[in-house]
């Protein structure tokens, strides 16, 4: 094992809870508690919401993806930035105007309803849950790769800290501490690259696809994980242990669904109504998720909410630079990936086995190791944090004021779903898993919010009928695809990537039944438009 | 100079709900454009409508810009064999210029929108002919 690992590890911890402590010293009212100081600069904001933001998908899931599919996958990175321009155009500044913190209370702002606020809720605490899950896969994987012990370990000794650390401490100073976490994510992945890339200009930069296939760079012995078929003709069974020397080819893995040649390097390999599925799912759904949106509340005013989006969405669109290359270099160094179906390990695996496993490689891959540490727990921290406020507020205490004690019940149940989730659906690609829970945002939440800003004759039932028809439709395919036997053909696709369908049939269903009950548009409604959107300096 | 200390404010507990609710009401109040009259109404539609036809006319840009592609590659696949300094085009439209492409579409939507809000108070602070 990496004798750098447990102190880069500690240290990561450690740094946490200091800055945490250092931050703290600022947070003295409730207000504070719950969503950081009003003062903080946009800068120091946008690094905060940039490191909730990139998860485990995003530094593990990304680059698993592009090493199995190739470029048809590069639509995962940009539409998780794109998601940004979208929350920017559309929403960004009326939401911080509208003094929401979370989207029930954004329904209840708008519509003046409870029963849609509380349908918000079980959207909120669905679309939270399916969030959580591929953080836990990604930390019981990070366990199971680098310690050799077990994916359910892993699981669950992240989800204990993460719960334990909500619970008690709560998240405060969580500005500091997130903006922290973008900067380390940053560099654990920018730093390597540098002398990944030296190191393969020094091999006399192999082709990332030679002509007959793939090949082994070293000597490698790859033990299968389930009873497959190589090539087509070879049978192989559940732990048998393979060995190949250096230049042999990569045989493919029956069970490992991957891309390969011109079908890795070129457009096309995936149908062009997963793609629009994919693009609609991402650009829309970023944002309906619960932790996003908490965060916009920490901004000044409307305008320097846009400021501080637009800041985002540079910062976002930095990092995802930085993924592609991971996969593609996994190509070439980390071959038996494709072979084990382990892809979302590539950016775990590849500094030792690009640069060997000396001094250096070890240092960096215990850097990107911490990155990955730094990304499940700001990012499951975060999200524990908005669903067990929503369970706290609209759930065990509605309209009564709870206590501490009743805010730990609501992590604990928060926490738990997930966790259970978890340890049965090992074996979804992470980034995957993620789509999906952006496809149900996208087709629940971001109707209710772009009609609910720009259009006043959105009605408390057509709010209601536009969630149940096109969030439920995605929810349905969602529990299909996670749960459900594996399709094939035509219905994978469109249960798969439920969005291209389930959005436009969300917008269509809340823009009709609201027009059909017209008389129910609240009769407030240009106060609250005014307040939407006209600039703060005009209130005073 | 001796200075008193402020007196302890009480403590309270804030309910995030009940918060946003109270909120709501109190800002309602403060401003001179929520008497609803006919003209304020029809300012607040002009603005609202000028910034939804500045961020749909951005959303347009990047569909055009983005969304086209994928279509584009199935259309035309030769275009996806094109090399840019020995990079195959998607890979490089996709991986790298998409990012900046999308900064550059935020940053002159934050700027005409923040021009539409200064033309809005402008238009309210007018005094009286």
């Amino acid at each position: 094992m990496n004798p750098y690992l447990a102190p880069g590890l500690v240290l990561v911890l450690l740094l946490t809870v200091a800055i945490g402590a250092y931050g703290l010293r600022f947070a003295r009212t409730t207000s504070d508690f719950l969503v950081a100081s009003r003062s903080v600069s946009p800068s120091w904001n946008a690094a905060a919401i940039s490191g909730e933001y990139l998860s485990a998908a995003s530094f593990l899931g990304v680059a698993g993806l592009i090493l199995r599919y190739g470029v048809d996958v590069l639509w995962y990175p940009v539409g998780f930035a794109a998601g940004y321009l979208a929350l920017l155009l559309f929403v960004a500044a009326p939401l911080r105007r509208s003094g929401a913190f979370t989207l029930p209370d954004f329904c209840e702002v708008r519509l003046r309803s409870t029963a849609l606020r509380r349908l918000a809720t079980a959207f909120v605490l669905f679309i939270g849950c399916l969030y959580m899950l591929p953080q836990l896969q990604g930390a019981g994987l990070t366990f199971a790769t680098l310690t050799g012990g077990s994916y359910a370990w892993g699981a669950l000794v992240v989800a204990v800290v993460v719960t334990a650390n909500v619970a008690f401490g709560g998240m405060r100073a969580i500005t500091f501490v997130q903006a922290f976490q973008y900067w380390l994510k940053l560099t654990a992945l920018a730093v390597p690259i540098i002398f990944l890339v030296l190191q393969w200009q020094a091999d006399g930069r192999p082709a990332v696809t030679p002509p007959p296939g793939a090949v082994f760079p070293a000597a490698t012995t790859v033990t299968i994980q389930q009873d497959a078929v190589l090539d087509g003709t070879q049978r192989v069974e559940k732990g048998q242990e393979l060995h190949f020397d250096q230049g042999a080819p990569v045989p493919t893995v029956s069970t490992v669904d991957a891309e390969s040649g011109d079908a890795w390097l070129l457009p096309g390999g995936t149908g062009l109504f997963s793609t629009y599925s994919l693009i609609l799912a991402t650009f829309l759904g970023t944002m309906g998720l619960p932790h996003v949106l908490v965060r916009f509340y920490t901004n000044p005013d409307g305008a320097s909410a846009r400021r501080t989006t637009l800041v985002v969405l540079a910062m976002v669109g930095l990092f995802y630079l930085l993924p592609t290359v991971y996969g593609v270099l996994g190509r070439i160094y980390t071959p038996q990936l494709l072979m084990t179906g382990n892809t979302d390990a590539v950016v775990l695996l590849l500094p030792e086995a690009v640069l060997g496993d000396g001094h250096l490689g070890r240092l960096l891959g215990a850097l990107v190791t911490a990155g990955a540490l730094a990304a499940f727990l700001s990012t499951s921290s975060g999200l524990l944090t908005s669903v067990a406020g929503v369970i706290f507020t609209d759930v065990l205490r509605p309209g009564r004021n709870g206590s501490i004690r009743d805010f730990r019940i609501a992590t604990l149940l928060a926490a738990s779903v997930p966790t259970g989730l978890a340890l049965f659906v090992s074996d979804m690609d992470v980034s995957r898993v993620v789509g999906l829970a952006f496809a149900v945002a996208a087709s629940s939440f971001c109707p209710l919010l772009v009609l609910g800003i720009w259009w006043r004759r959105l009605t408390d039932v057509g709010a209601i009928a536009g969630l149940i028809a096109g969030g439920g439709a995605a929810m349905a395919a969602v529990l299909l695809t996670v749960l459900g036997p594996p399709l094939t053909g035509w219905p994978a696709e469109i249960i798969g990537q439920p969005a291209a369908w389930t959005v436009p049939l969300a917008f269509l269903v809340m823009a009709g039944v609201s027009l059909a009950t017209g008389r129910r548009v609240p009769p407030d409604v240009g106060a609250t438009m005014l307040r939407l959107h006209a600039p703060e300096a005009l209130r005073s | 100079m001796v200075v008193d200390d402020p007196p302890p404010r009480p403590r309270v507990t804030v309910v995030l709900a009940d918060a946003a609710a109270r909120r709501g009401a109190a800002d309602r109040g403060s401003s001179d454009l929520t008497e609803q009259t006919p003209i304020g109404e029809a300012l607040v539609k002009g603005l609202v409508r000028a910034q939804f036809a500045l961020a749909l006319r951005l959303a347009l840009v990047v569909a055009a810009g983005l969304g086209t592609l994928p279509l584009l590659f199935a259309v035309a696949p030769a275009v996806g064999e094109v090399k840019v300094f020995g990079v195959h085009l998607p890979w490089v439209l996709l991986g790298v210029l998409s990012f900046p492409f999308l900064v550059l579409v935020g940053a002159a939507y934050v700027r005409w929108a923040e021009r539409n809000e200064q033309d809005f108070a402008a238009l309210i602070r007018r005094p009286e002919p």
